[in-house]
């Protein structure tokens, strides 16, 4: 069984009586321990998925199956929950509180998951400490680089020990150097704590960093393939 | 979440808007504080009218002549000259009023007084030689007239402290003739600085024998008033009883509501003025409360713009994890807190400005106005400042829980 199961899903926003279509059936399996990247141009409803996997949205049609239960059989309370403790998100604008130290953004998960307090201080540490970022705990976002600024994002993903880490264009915003010490970070959850990572991305070279890589246009799957020369991040560190 | 990171949140949420937090509360804080002044001054006048009337002693009665108006129609009879010397006869009868130990009919007016080349205009009270007795004034200089002089229409003045530092500065009194109305008084009493009591000014008083202020001061024959002492405050209420009844029969009156007098006891004096002071403040904090709910008003208006700037937030926290629930409890607490601070400040506010308008009073007015902080009030304030915040801090707080968590982290 796999971790995500989606069949025929469409979505349909609609706006003051104009119907958009923004994913027009899709099906794909994503297995637990997986790392796909979704890439396609701008308007090919690769956020539209990303969102409705992520459990941020419903779909219109069709079936979206998390973990062998059906989205259709949370409710919007459980949805909030099943984020808070089994998802993680990684955004291009970072999203962190503006005037909140480092530190407090990325015990934000917590104060709404059902983590004992105790235990709130060592988590965020350590997820702080596994991006590399030990020594920036008592800062504010406005201090730190756009790099940084992402690593504390993802250790704010990490934080709840989440199953799947969605990253919506996370080297959008970032040079070529801080890009790849995120892909480094992100291939690392994957591969070492065997994390299911979807990655949404336009940039191939991003791309080709999963194991595994999805191509939409105008809201359906144009391809679907296995990527055959991975590119290891630490590879160009070292 | 629990209740201490939601405040946490909610007072950091406040803090990164610090400037914009303070302008909000500024209309809770200032109609909380009006809402303080007029009750702590409400009850400072309050005090100060119960004050004078308890002055005048639990067991003196008061007759004035005279009608109540009921209507229109009765304004034609004012019978303010109803009370005679044979009223006064009567009323001393013990077998009509058997509890009255004192009775001191009262004319007055106001008059020049003159000493050589200095003038002065007191209130002239034409009293018996029981008045230092029942107002509990004491000579500082001198003596009262005695009963004899009174009976003898005797020219005699006892003044007041401000009347003799007018017309004698500092040389005495005493043995000195003083001209009122043509008329040459002597003085035999100087008093006591008194100050107000009892709604009179005892330093700009001139007392002199009743006998001799009707007949050659104001020419009348009737009473202003009549001061009746009863033996003990229980027999005050048998008393009113007994003074209707012997006035009724003298002046042949058989339905009550056509007595052209009318009787007053502290009680019900004080009844009236904690009726009227009572109501007055209520009026006026009514008339403060208003600005409260243009307050609560401004705060929906600011919130319902920070919803909107922190869409974004609002998206985040939801993608994180964070329930309709966990949302709407943040911004109602944020509205909630803004309104309580709101509350607290314009308490300590309200509470110092009505101490600094009291002791301002007390200064000026040379009256002793006691500043009275009004619970009630500060209670009042506080839980109406929560309910507002509650009130016009739900509908932003719906709108926050509302927001879904994509259309949130899309808004820049």
């Amino acid at each position: 069984m796999s971790l995500i199961e989606v069949k025929n899903l469409e979505k349909t926003f609609h706006d003051e009586k104009v119907e958009t279509p923004a994913l027009r059936g899709v099906s794909f399996d994503v297995d637990e321990g997986e790392f796909l990247a979704i890439m396609g141009p701008s308007g090919s409803g690769k956020s539209t998925l990303l969102h409705t996997l992520g459990f941020l949205d419903r779909q219109t049609k069709g079936e979206y199956k998390f973990d062998g239960k059906t989205i259709d059989e949370y409710s919007d309370d459980e949805l909030a929950k099943a984020r808070n403790e089994k998802m993680g998100f990684i955004f291009q604008t970072f999203n962190l509180l503006r005037r909140t130290s480092v530190l407090e953004n990325v015990k934000l998960p917590l104060l709404y998951s059902s983590v004992p307090e105790s235990a709130w201080e060592e988590k965020a540490r350590k997820a702080l400490d596994s991006v590399g970022l030990s020594h920036r705990l008592h800062h504010e976002p406005s201090q730190l680089s756009g790099g940084e600024r992402q690593r504390v994002a993802i250790a704010r993903a990490l934080v709840n020990n989440p199953k799947v880490i969605f990253a919506d264009e996370p080297t959008g915003n970032l040079d070529s150097k801080s890009g790849k010490t995120v892909m480094e970070i992100i291939q690392k959850l994957n591969e070492e704590e065997g994390r299911t990572v979807i990655l949404i991305t336009h940039e191939t070279y991003t791309a080709e960093h999963a194991q595994r890589i999805m191509k939409l246009l105008d809201g359906e799957i144009e391809s679907d393939i296995k990527v055959d020369h991975r590119h290891k991040a630490d590879d160009f560190l070292k | 979440m629990n209740i201490r990171h939601l405040l946490k949140t909610s007072s950091g949420g406040l803090k990164t808007n610090k400037s914009r937090s303070v302008l909000t509360i500024l209309g809770i804080v200032i109609g909380i504080a009006a809402i303080i002044i007029v009750m702590a001054l409400g009850q400072g006048a309050q005090n100060l009218i119960l004050g004078q009337l308890q002055a005048i002693g639990s067991k003196v009665i008061a007759v004035v002549p005279g009608r109540q108006p009921t209507g229109p129609a009765d304004i034609i009879a004012t019978f303010t000259d109803s009370l005679k010397e044979k009223d006064l006869e009567s009323l001393e009868n013990k077998s009509n009023v058997p509890h009255a130990v004192n009775i001191m009919p009262v004319v007055f007016g106001s008059q020049t007084a003159a000493f050589e080349s200095e003038t002065y205009s007191p209130t002239i009270l034409g009293v018996t030689e029981i008045f230092a007795n029942l107002y509990n004034i004491y000579t500082a200089d001198g003596r009262i007239f005695t009963e004899d002089e009174v009976k003898s229409y005797a020219d005699v003045v006892v003044i007041g402290d401000e009347i003799k530092k007018e017309l004698f500065g500092a040389s005495d009194a005493v043995g000195e003739k003083i001209k009122i109305k043509g008329r040459n008084f002597r003085v035999i009493g100087v008093l006591n600085k008194a100050g107000q009591v009892s709604f009179i000014n005892f330093d700009k008083v001139a007392f002199v024998p009743y006998t001799t202020a009707q007949q050659y001061i104001f020419g009348i024959k009737y009473f202003h008033r009549l001061a009746i002492e009863a033996d003990t405050e229980e027999n005050v209420p048998s008393t009113v009883a007994a003074i209707q009844t012997t006035l009724r029969n003298n002046h042949n009156i058989t339905d009550s509501k056509k007595d052209d007098f009318f009787i007053e006891t502290q009680a019900s004096a004080m009844a009236t003025v904690s009726t009227i002071t009572g109501a007055l403040t209520m009026f006026l904090a009514a008339v403060a409360a208003i600005s409260l709910i243009v307050g609560g008003i401004g705060i929906m208006n600011i919130m319902l713009v920070s919803v909107t700037e922190r869409t974004h937030e609002i998206g985040l926290r939801k993608a994180l994890g964070a329930t309709e629930a966990d949302i709407l409890k943040q911004f109602l607490l944020e509205a909630v807190l803004l309104t309580a601070i709101g509350g607290i400040v314009g308490i300590v506010l309200g509470g110092l400005l009505s101490l600094g308008i009291s002791l301002l009073l007390s200064h000026i007015l040379g009256v002793d106005w006691k500043f009275t902080f009004p619970i009630n009030g500060a209670l009042l304030g506080l839980g109406v400042s929560a309910l507002i915040g509650l009130t016009f801090g739900l509908y932003p707080a719906k709108q926050a829980a509302k927001k879904s968590p994509i259309e949130a982290l899309r808004y820049e």
